[in-house]
């Protein structure tokens, strides 16, 4: 016996949900207890987790921080089982600057220091003062002379290259439209680079001569080695990977085919294969007598390997575009280049930020692939360091030292990219 | 559906048709691949028209609106706008674009600029307004699809119905001449289609030039001078409304007028 007709007369209002659902009760009835198979899977985890972690700090945690050797670190553990920390106390300091010479350690940490000044503007941009864009754009030039030293005519010559080509754009432009514009002006920097800028820097060089004193390459090595070499491919490989990834897209056939051949070749290439390129075929195609930095070599096999895997994640991000985005940019009446700077690639760029950033990781952790080539990034170096008598056999300390250092770097990373996603969301805020 | 979703009263006043001959397609053919999609249009529109376009889908009518713009390319005839032919000329593409505003279906506003952003957009990278200027005029604009106090808002943050008007307005900042409306309401809840057709009922008040497809037969009505009747691609009919809605011709109109208007 049901009646069908209902009114509500009285409008329900919200109350507090009850008490088993809400609170740490609740919170451990939903993802700990939820049922008997997850409550003995959350026992069964918890004693995993106790018993290696109890092993883990038994070994980690070790009174050898003083000893010089192994054989001392054998001594003072007399029989028990332990880790022997006195190798990171001995050695890390060369595990950071590899054999940078030690009275010039000042440079490669004030690179550093500078190199976060310059980065803020571009990680949180509405954070500090707009004007630090300048000495970001200042930053790629003093960060090679402070590393390398030499004389510093050098980088002003560089950049004075994108000023001379700037303003040839801009006086072209007016007169001839953008695109003889950009041809000139590129004409004209690389022609001050090619010719002009090596006798000018001579001339100064020999007037006015300031410079640091120069460090080999050679020398570099550590996580300072990594850092450098992972920075600059990562800053380098997505502007190229957003250019071969709108090639890719390109309606013009050879420029499409270019890109196409060129992403499909560096993927289908181990990067180690491309590091022996780097280290020894190169020279072969070189006019004899030109010495070819070999970091510098490394970077530029680094890059492109990255730029690669980039153009290929950020055309992910461009397929998942919806057409109409282009639709309404083209309605509107923006040109091509508008459209992709305006409307396509912040939001092809925001979709791919999982995959630009695990490209960065990886391309960061790849770094350390240079030690077969015999440079002495902080993987290098422990074979180097182990193959000193005192601490011949000395393995887990150091790759656990190497290890926590890279994951510093690594989960900074992941996390700024879930930072920024987060702040990038702009529905149901 | 016969009669509009609206209760307001529709001043026609303005609504006048000038000689001035603001859109000309002559013989106009389009494929896609193989597939004929439109056959030998012919269409004069002059400034002050508002046009309905109607048809059962997959009649080519958004294609032709479309074309227009090019948004879809045409492969013969003649499409001249405003008194510049549309040709592969990218200059004058980007010319009509900014003369002619396009509203769609699924609204195409960009989700990761506020409303504000989204309708100085265009006026400052397209028509190099001063910023100041631009917000103005976005701002006169939002308060006449009436959500000015959106206008810091995310369109994901917005319903259907005011994504739709922010959209229109969006178009209006560029002062375009004519408007292409493409299905407009098609993806709102009835709720929301109201204020739609108020928001262009406006526009057609102070004289607007138009062109909507639309299954919106209300509208078509009491708004349109002319209804034009698609069918595979081609024109079956066009007529004053009154006389398409009352005494079509063609026996392709009667079944469809019949299906759509029978309940």
């Amino acid at each position: 016996m049901s009646d069908v007709f209902f009114v509500r007369t009285e409008m329900l209002q919200q109350q507090a949900p009850p008490s088993t659902s809400v609170g740490i009760v609740g919170w451990m009835r939903e993802n700990l207890f939820s049922g008997w198979l997850n409550s003995i899977l959350t026992v069964v985890s918890a004693l995993f987790i106790f018993f290696v972690a109890g092993g883990f700090l038994s070994w980690a945690v070790s009174p050898t921080w003083g000893a010089t050797s192994l054989t001392e670190c054998r001594e003072i553990l007399a029989g028990h089982e332990g880790a022997c920390w006195g190798v990171i106390r001995d050695r890390w300091v060369q595990l950071l600057f590899g054999f940078y010479p030690s009275e010039l350690y000042w440079r490669p940490i004030l690179t550093f220091v500078l190199l976060a000044v310059a980065l803020a503007p571009v990680l949180f941009a509405e954070k500090v003062p707009a004007k630090l864009v300048y000495f970001t754009a200042a930053f790629p030039f003093l960060m090679p002379w402070l590393l390398w030293g030499g004389s510093i005519w050098g980088p002003l010559a560089a950049a004075a290259g994108f000023v001379i080509g700037y303003f040839v754009y801009g006086a072209v432009v007016k007169a001839a439209g953008s695109l003889a514009g950009l041809i000139v002006g590129v004409a004209a920097a690389l022609i001050w680079w090619l010719f002009l800028a090596p006798v000018v820097v001579d001339l100064l060089s020999g007037t006015v001569s300031i410079g640091l004193e120069a460090v080999e390459s050679r020398k570099f090595g550590g996580m300072m080695l990594s850092i450098t070499i992972g920075i600059v491919a990562i800053a380098c490989s997505l502007p190229i990977g957003i250019v071969l990834a709108l090639g890719r897209q390109s309606d013009l056939m050879i420029l499409k085919s270019l890109c196409v051949g060129f992403i499909e070749f560096i993927r289908g290439v181990p990067l180690i294969t491309l590091l022996f390129v780097a280290s020894t075929l190169l020279n072969i195609f070189m006019p004899p007598g030109t010495n070819f930095d070999i970091i510098m070599r490394v970077i530029i096999m680094a890059t492109l390997f990255a730029s690669a895997y980039m153009a290929e994640v950020i055309r992910g991000g461009l397929a998942a575009l919806p057409k109409g985005q282009y639709e309404g940019a083209d309605s509107l009446g923006l040109n091509y280049w508008q459209a992709q700077r305006l409307i396509i690639m912040p939001q092809a760029l925001k979709i791919s930020i999982p995959g630009i950033v695990s490209t960065f990781i990886g391309l960061f952790k790849d770094t350390t692939l240079v030690s077969v080539i015999g440079l002495l990034d902080p993987l290098g170096l422990s074979n180097a360091i182990r193959a000193d008598t005192d601490w011949n056999g000395v393995v887990w300390e150091l790759y656990g030292f190497i290890a926590l250092l890279f994951f510093i770097f690594c989960f900074s990373m992941s996390r700024y990219s879930m930072y920024l996603e987060r702040k990038l969301r702009t529905d149901h805020q | 559906m016969s009669d509009l979703a609206t209760d307001r009263k529709i001043d026609r006043s303005k609504m006048q048709v000038s000689d001035e001959v603001a859109i000309e397609i002559n013989g106009m053919n389009k494929w896609y691949g193989a597939f004929h999609v439109l056959r030998d249009i012919n269409l004069t529109v002059n400034q002050g028209e508002r046009i309905v376009i109607a048809g059962p889908s997959g009649s080519g009518k958004s294609t032709l609106i479309r074309c227009i713009n090019r948004l879809e390319e045409h492969q013969q005839g003649r499409i001249v706008v405003d008194g510049t032919e549309l040709t592969s000329d990218l200059k004058n593409i980007d010319k009509i674009r900014s003369e002619v505003g396009m509203c769609f279906q699924h609204f195409n506003l960009f989700p990761h600029l506020t409303i504000l952003e989204n309708c100085t957009l265009a006026p400052i990278w397209v028509r190099k307004t001063p910023r100041k200027e631009a917000i103005e005029t976005a701002m006169h604009f939002l308060e006449k699809v009436k959500i000015p106090e959106q206008a810091d808002k995310y369109p994901g943050q917005l319903s259907g119905g005011q994504q739709q008007r922010v959209a229109i307005a969006r178009s209006l900042c560029m002062k375009p001449r004519i408007m292409l409306f493409d299905e407009p309401t098609s993806a709102l809840d009835p709720e929301m289609i109201k204020e739609v057709l108020d928001t262009m009922i406006e526009l057609a008040e102070e004289g607007m030039t138009m062109l909507c497809v639309t299954h919106e037969m209300g509208f078509a009505r009491q708004v349109a001078n002319r209804v034009i009747f698609m069918d595979q691609g081609q024109i079956v009919e066009q007529n004053e409304p009154e006389e398409f809605f009352n005494n079509p011709q063609s026996e392709r109109t009667k079944l469809f007028l019949s299906q759509i208007l029978g309940h």
